[in-house]
């Protein structure tokens, strides 16, 4: 079987001072495929991210790019990179800042075929530092792809955008994935792991907690979500047995259950008056706190 | 399934290496072109000073003041774009997340450095240039044209150790503190120099100490250049290369442990 795994950490460990970021992580990004990496703040996704840009370099184990070291630049030459936080010259134009990152690569993609695929044509021409924010995230997805990079890492790519911004994002990732391009991708909205990812990893205090496609992820938690309109109260319903976790959104009570067929005649037992009664397979937001939940009980059990 | 050997590394050809320098370069030029907070005050207070000691009140002084000073200015007007371009743009960029984009993205080794000393050169020659245009259309200096090119070269290069100070400055001060502590050494440093008033007419001990300062060296050499000078060129070169490559060896030492 031919190796498909573009991007790798082999057990990696890295420590700043006294902090442990990472504790013995491994990770394949294999090619063509959408890996998101999800997890709390600190969790260590951003290091992880860091050590196979070659930005850092691991403590203990290692971290490969294309089979080489990340700080190679001829495997550098094969990336493409968003970060979360890069204030960009504001003085420069939009084309320019195009036309500055192409030049580091050996075959860029030519620069209005950049800005078509990331919906900035109309903005080459204007100074970085005089767009909106959710304009500047744009054109640094632009400068990701420039250089036709065969793995393209987007930290956190779509904070700031709104919605239509958002899926018109989530569009140009998916024909760049199309052409054969693997994606690493840290996030926080679980939507945004949803609709993108074929893999996700859950990384949590330097470790990964867990790992697999969106629908055994979601499968590994057989938690239900339960909607309803309801005068019960949420501080009544979390003291039911089963109850993982309640809360209130636009006028409904959302239920996260393991039992959702005994809570809810529970539920219309309670309330007769009980109206609008939903329930779903959970997301990955449900399943992502009940890893991560998982974890924080293990490790205070140990 | 496609493998890894099938699509073999895109070659970056010499050309193209050279044109992702050039580009840097262009780019880092630019951007401080079009920032006037960072532009007006480096090639007015040089000149305005200029204008004011050499020309306006250069009747209370010798004959030989104006030239005299285009040399003080001179040197005054380089220390801006090295320390100011390099100090407070690394030490900006390093906590706004730009060097670690470029540090993540295959700009060539050096190229984020040599941009920034382009740029430096650039704003040097045109500090330059406005200075002898005064000097010689206005103040009505006499300097014959060996004079006037070995002037604006030495001047021009003489941003150097300034950008070394500057780029350790750099990367030992991180963000919005860097403006401060750069005006501390910028400042000080001039006037311990002797670049705003002749070191003779400063006490005893400032005098002593003045070979401590990279930009009291430059001046040394700035005043020969205009046929003020009193000797020693080649030590005082020599003191300038030892500054620079000390400030760079260290920085580098800094950017490769912190970056």
């Amino acid at each position: 079987m031919n190796d498909t795994r573009i991007a790798r950490l082999i057990n990696a460990r890295k420590s700043y001072g006294a902090v442990t970021a990472l504790d013995g992580v491994d990770l394949d990004v294999h090619r063509g495929e959408i890996l998101a990496l999800l997890g709390p703040n600190g969790a260590g996704k951003s290091t992880s991210i860091a050590l196979l840009l070659g930005l850092h370099r691991p403590d203990g184990g290692t971290a490969t790019l294309f089979d080489k070291d990340p700080q190679d630049i001829d495997a550098r030459r094969r990336i493409g990179v968003m970060l979360q936080a890069a204030n960009l010259p504001a003085t420069l134009k939009v084309g320019e800042l195009l036309r500055l990152t192409a030049s580091y690569y050996p075959e860029p993609r030519p620069i209005a075929e950049c800005a078509a695929l990331a919906g900035i044509t109309d903005l080459l021409s204007r100074r970085y530092g005089a767009l909106s924010g959710g304009q500047q995230r744009r054109v640094q997805f632009a400068l990701a792809m420039a250089g036709r990079p065969d793995i393209l890492f987007l930290d956190e790519p779509t904070v700031g955008m709104d919605i239509d911004a958002r899926q018109s994002l989530w569009a140009s990732i998916r024909r760049l994935v199309s052409e054969g391009c693997a994606v690493v991708l840290t996030t926080h909205y679980l939507e945004e792991a949803e609709a993108l990812a074929d893999r996700v990893c859950v990384i949590a205090k330097g470790r990964v907690v867990s790992e697999g496609s969106v629908d055994a992820m979601r499968a590994h938690v057989s938690l239900r979500r339960i909607r309803c309109v309801t005068s019960v109260g949420i501080e009544a319903l979390q003291a039911w047995p089963d109850v993982v976790s309640v809360d209130t959104k636009q006028g409904r009570t959302i239920i996260a259950t393991a039992q959702a067929e005994a809570v809810v005649r529970r539920l219309l037992d309670a309330d007769p008056a009980l109206s609008e009664l939903e329930v779903q397979r959970a997301g990955l937001a449900e399943a992502f706190q009940e890893i991560t939940r998982d974890t924080d009980n293990l490790q205070e059990a140990a | 399934m496609s493998t890894i050997d099938s699509t073999a590394t895109p070659v970056m050809t010499a050309g193209r290496v050279m044109g992702a320098y050039i580009e840097e370069a262009r780019a880092e030029c630019l951007r401080y072109l079009r920032n006037p907070g960072f532009l007006l005050p480096t090639l007015l207070f040089p000149s305005v000073f200029y204008v004011m000691f050499g020309i306006f009140l250069a009747h209370a002084n010798s004959a030989d003041a104006p030239r005299y000073l285009l040399a003080s200015y001179g040197t005054f007007g380089v220390m801006a774009p090295g320390l100011f371009g390099f100090g407070v743009s690394l030490a900006l960029e390093r906590d706004t997340g730009l060097l670690t984009l470029k540090r993540a993205l295959p700009m060539p080794p050096g190229a984020y450095l040599l941009g920034k000393m382009c740029m430096a050169l650039l704003v040097a020659a045109i500090v330059s240039v406005i200075l002898l245009c005064l000097a010689v259309f206005v103040a009505g200096v006499q300097l014959p044209v060996g004079r006037i090119g070995g002037f604006f070269l030495l001047e021009v290069l003489g941003v150097l150790p300034f950008a070394a100070l500057g780029l350790l400055v750099g990367t030992l001060v991180k963000g919005q503190g860097a403006p401060g502590v750069i005006n501390l050494i910028y400042l000080p440093m001039a006037f311990l120099s002797g670049l705003w008033f002749p070191l003779p007419v400063m006490p005893a001990f400032l005098q002593a100490i003045a070979p401590l300062w990279p930009a009291y060296h430059l001046n040394q050499l700035a005043l020969s250049a205009v046929g003020l000078g009193q000797g020693g060129e080649a030590l005082h070169v020599a003191a300038l290369i030892g500054f620079t490559v000390a400030f760079v060896i260290v920085a580098a030492r800094r950017l490769r442990r912190h970056g």
